[in-house]
């Protein structure tokens, strides 16, 4: 125990030992590498079953499911979706941070609060929206529009954050060597967004693969509705399995390409002093056109939602309020979300721990699996979970426990990534004088540093359980009989045609969002030192 | 060490605590259900009331409540099968799975609605129509058999759901009366002509707003919609085939117990409720506007009687869902 007081306490960089340096760490080392290594293999089963699904249906089966042309089909689908929707998003996420941060229009922060509010909204309830605005919309064009407008602010809050932190020295550098504005900001601005670009990129396109409802009621084929088409004529049979291969697949390359993508460079600024606050470029002339073309988007992104939505509200009057069928959906999205958030938070804790108290290159590994795992769309999760029950594990079959299976492996890497920087800012030197004052190291552990960090744990637990109010692919396949979530219920109101009644179910979600969007914008804003 | 355990302890723990909190109510019987929600529902409400058995639902799909039955097997925890069509619970009964029903049961509902092997029954029933626009087309223009929509005159004019179980009854009816050869070449044709929406509903609907000219569909839709606001049938017409053509098939909804269920008796007694007075009435009084099946029970008055349809002779256990499934991705279908 002394020497890994001496050793750790020194605040060392990173340990040279490749495996878990946990001798250093005293008796509280093994127990979070068991756990951390249980976790992360909980995590891989999805994507090991599909392999073993796969070889089991044999090479010919496989190659004849997999190389047909309705795959191409979808493969294409998929890909123009992602092409043309995610240089929108890009677009518009850099033109309206751009406004919001850099320049002088009026009211910037309400606009601001304008432009992430479509996050409130779940995706299937935006077209939902728009399919009720205009019911003859359909195919690609609807379903880049759709997506378009609902994500956009994924990518809006890391770049507005990103220009907000700016260094305007190196732009008045460019500027006073000769170049014009609009070319300071393409080679200056727009290279030091690249991360925020990419990061923000990677999460529009895993959600582009993943959604399910916004595709549906668009009428646009991805791979997604297509393995949700082939469980619900063949429930698990190979031929989803084989889909769900190739869509997990798709996502891993998105991972790869964003790795690739976002390079090495360096992004920090050393030099004496801090960065001045940034002058707010003047619009002068181009106010009022820029007000109405922000009055538009919002209109868009905002107002149709709100505004089809509140029609069926009135349209449906009381009647479609039935306390007996919403109260248990209300029930058990709540409680799913509470336990689902909690789960999620108690197996994030041994893998953030070991990412700030013993980094290592197996480390790294562990929680990039988690990522990796985390980056899948519920349908190829939950998909592998039913089979994983129905074959091997009956007793955990149409269980809570499965549901809640799903969640964790789902929305892990937000509770990890949130705890993480919780975990980071309590000093290990509290943790051992705890111990030194007679303490057990696990008794240390809880009583000192979990409890520094449960601000973090709160805000990643709050960030998993609005995740699981808005998923409807798992909770649908994987939901115990007779179970019903807001979500699912919206659903099947709203794919009998019943839009009337399922409007009440959209406001209720959009309620127990909108505390996610507050945080998600409280933390973008909030300025490095604060 | 310690603390892995205790890790381990506070996640099981918390794990048992929900399965606990949230067990399935272990009274009363379940069902898997694919019939309409809404009809279902209704059956369920009347039948705990008169005899104080608890009905829960999970409700599905079809094919995809069928293949978790057989995927299942023997743990099934389903009590009781309901389908909207036949080749789902065909399919649960060729794999041994449905227990025989008790003969007043069977007595109740005619032999053209059941197997003759006597281990499901017809609950309801319902005819394939082509529901078209009547501002784009003509009567004279409307198609004489399912079979011409292959032609390439049709292209991009007609909608349907393939992925859905309604639809694929209707291949397998195709696929009973014509052959293997004839379904897979209308398949393909149909790939290149078809408009596919996800549910019949939504397929109406295009109908309705003139996306397309015509659906294939069954009947309800319409007389539900109309029923209602009438807002998504109101341009609409409906066709139906008639002369015994593939296109005038009758689908028979399938009700059956499971083998493997504990509570055979109140089980055996929902499947007889359905099938008898009760169940029959909800069809003819109540907003479904499926066919009644049970001897001597009339159906909704708004219906067109279903002998004028002229359906074509099928014995609803022969159809193939899992062949049809198989035509339907090599066209690319699913």
């Amino acid at each position: 125990m002394t020497a890994s007081f001496e050793e750790s306490g020194q605040g060392a960089g990173p340990p040279r030992s490749a495996f878990f340096p946990t001798r250093r760490l005293g008796s509280v080392g093994p127990g979070m590498s068991g756990a951390a290594l249980l976790v992360t293999f909980g995590a891989c089963l999805p994507i090991g079953f599909i392999l073993w699904v796969a070889i089991q249906t044999g090479w010919p089966t496989v190659s004849a499911l997999v190389f047909r042309p309705r795959v191409g089909e979808l493969l294409v689908n998929t890909l123009l979706l992602v092409a043309f929707t995610l240089p929108l998003c890009i677009f518009f996420a850099v033109a309206l941070a751009w406004l919001t941060e850099r320049s002088d229009l009026p009211a910037a922060r309400l606009w601001s609060w304008l432009i992430v509010a479509p996050l409130a909204i779940p995706a299937f309830v935006h077209s939902y929206a728009w399919v009720s605005f205009i019911p003859s919309l359909n195919g690609l064009f609807a379903a880049v529009l759709v997506s378009t407008l609902a994500y956009v602010p994924f990518l809006y809050l890391p770049i507005a954050a990103t220009l907000r932190r700016l260094d305007p020295a190196l732009e008045e550098a460019a500027a006073s060597l000769g170049h014009a504005p609009a070319r300071v900001f393409l080679k200056v601005v727009v290279p030091q967004l690249r991360l925020a670009i990419c990061g923000g990129g990677l999460l529009v396109a895993l959600h582009l693969l993943a959604e399910f409802g916004l595709y549906v009621m668009v009428r646009f084929d991805t791979f997604t509705t297509a393995i949700v088409a082939q469980f619900q004529s063949a429930y698990n049979g190979p031929a989803a399995n084989m889909l769900a291969g190739v869509l997990a697949l798709c996502c891993f390359s998105f991972l790869g390409l964003e790795i690739l993508v976002r390079g090495q460079e360096r992004y920090a600024r050393v030099g004496s002093g801090a960065a001045r606050a940034l002058p707010a470029a003047p619009l002068r002339r181009w106010t009022a056109p820029t007000l109405a073309a922000l009055a538009g988007w919002v209109a868009l992104a905002v107002g149709v939602p709100v505004v089809t939505l509140s029609g069926w509200l009135v349209h449906g009057g009381a009647s479609v309020w039935s306390a007996t069928e919403m109260t248990p959906a209300l029930f058990e999205t709540l409680l799913f979300a509470s336990l689902g958030g909690a789960l999620a938070t108690l197996a994030a804790i041994p893998i953030a721990w070991l990412s700030i108290r013993a980094p290592g290159r197996i480390q790294r590994l562990v929680e990039g699996l988690n990522y990796v795992v985390g980056s899948l769309p519920g349908v190829v999760v939950a998909l592998a979970l039913v089979t994983i029950t129905v074959r091997i594990a009956m007793p955990l079959y149409q269980t809570v426990a499965t549901v809640l299976l799903a969640y964790v492996l789902l929305f892990l890497p937000r509770a990890i990534v949130s705890l993480r920087a919780s975990l980071a800012q309590a000093p290990v030197e509290l943790e051992q004088a705890a111990a030194s004052l007679g303490r057990s190291p696990t008794n240390a552990l809880w009583t000192v540093t979990v409890r520094l960090a449960a601000p973090g744990a709160a805000a990643g637990m709050a960030l998993v359980a609005l995740g699981i109010v808005n998923e409807l692919t798992a909770t649908q396949m994987l939901a115990p009989n007779g179970a019903q979530t807001l979500a699912t219920a919206f659903w099947a109101h709203a794919s009998e045609l019943d839009y009337a009644a399922a409007a009440p179910y959209a406001v209720l979600m959009i309620i127990l969002s909108l505390p996610l969007t507050v945080l998600l914008y409280a933390q973008a804003r909030r300025s490095p030192g604060h | 060490m310690k603390l892995f355990l205790r890790w381990i302890g506070a996640a099981a723990g918390l794990l048992a605590a929900t399965t606990l909190a949230t067990a399935q109510d272990s009274t009363g019987i379940l069902v898997y259900n694919a019939q309409h929600v809404s009809l279902t529902q209704e059956w369920a409400a009347q039948f705990t009331k008169e005899t104080g058995v608890k009905v829960t639902l999970r409700n599905g799909g079809d094919t995809e409540l069928g293949n978790q039955i057989v995927q299942e097997g023997a743990n099934s925890p389903a009590d009781v099968f309901l389908t909207e069509n036949s080749p789902a619970i065909a399919l649960v009964d060729s794999a041994g799975q449905l227990a025989p029903l008790d003969q007043q049961t069977l007595a109740l509902v005619p032999e053209s609605y059941r197997p003759s092997s006597g281990r499901w029954i017809g609950i309801a029933a319902r005819s394939t129509v082509f529901a078209y626009n009547k501002a784009s087309l003509k009567t004279e223009d409307l198609p004489k058999s399912l079979l011409d929509l292959a032609d390439p005159k049709w292209k991009g004019r007609w909608a349907a759901s393939p992925t859905g179980a309604d639809f694929q009854a209707i291949v397998s009816a195709l696929l009973e009366l014509k052959g293997e050869d004839v379904t897979s070449k209308w398949l393909k044709a149909m790939k290149e002509n078809v408009k596919p929406f996800q549910g019949n509903n939504a397929a109406m609907k295009g109908v309705n707003t003139g996306q397309v000219d015509g659906a294939v569909i069954y009947h309800y839709y319409y007389f539900g919609d109309q029923a209602k606001t009438g807002e998504n049938s109101q341009n609409v017409g409906m066709h139906y085939f008639k002369n015994r053509d593939p296109g005038a098939f009758v689908s028979v909804s399938g009700g059956g117990v499971i083998a493997s269920s504990k509570k055979k008796d109140q089980a055996q007694a929902f499947v007889k409720w359905i099938v008898g007075k009760g169940g029959q009435t909800i069809l003819r009084t109540g907003n479904s506007f499926e066919y009644a099946v049970g001897k001597d029970e009339a159906s909704n008055p708004k219906l067109p009687a279903l002998v004028d349809l002229q359906a074509p002779t099928v014995e609803p256990a022969k159809l193939n869902s899992k062949k049809v499934t198989e035509l339907m991705i090599g066209a690319g279908l699913l």
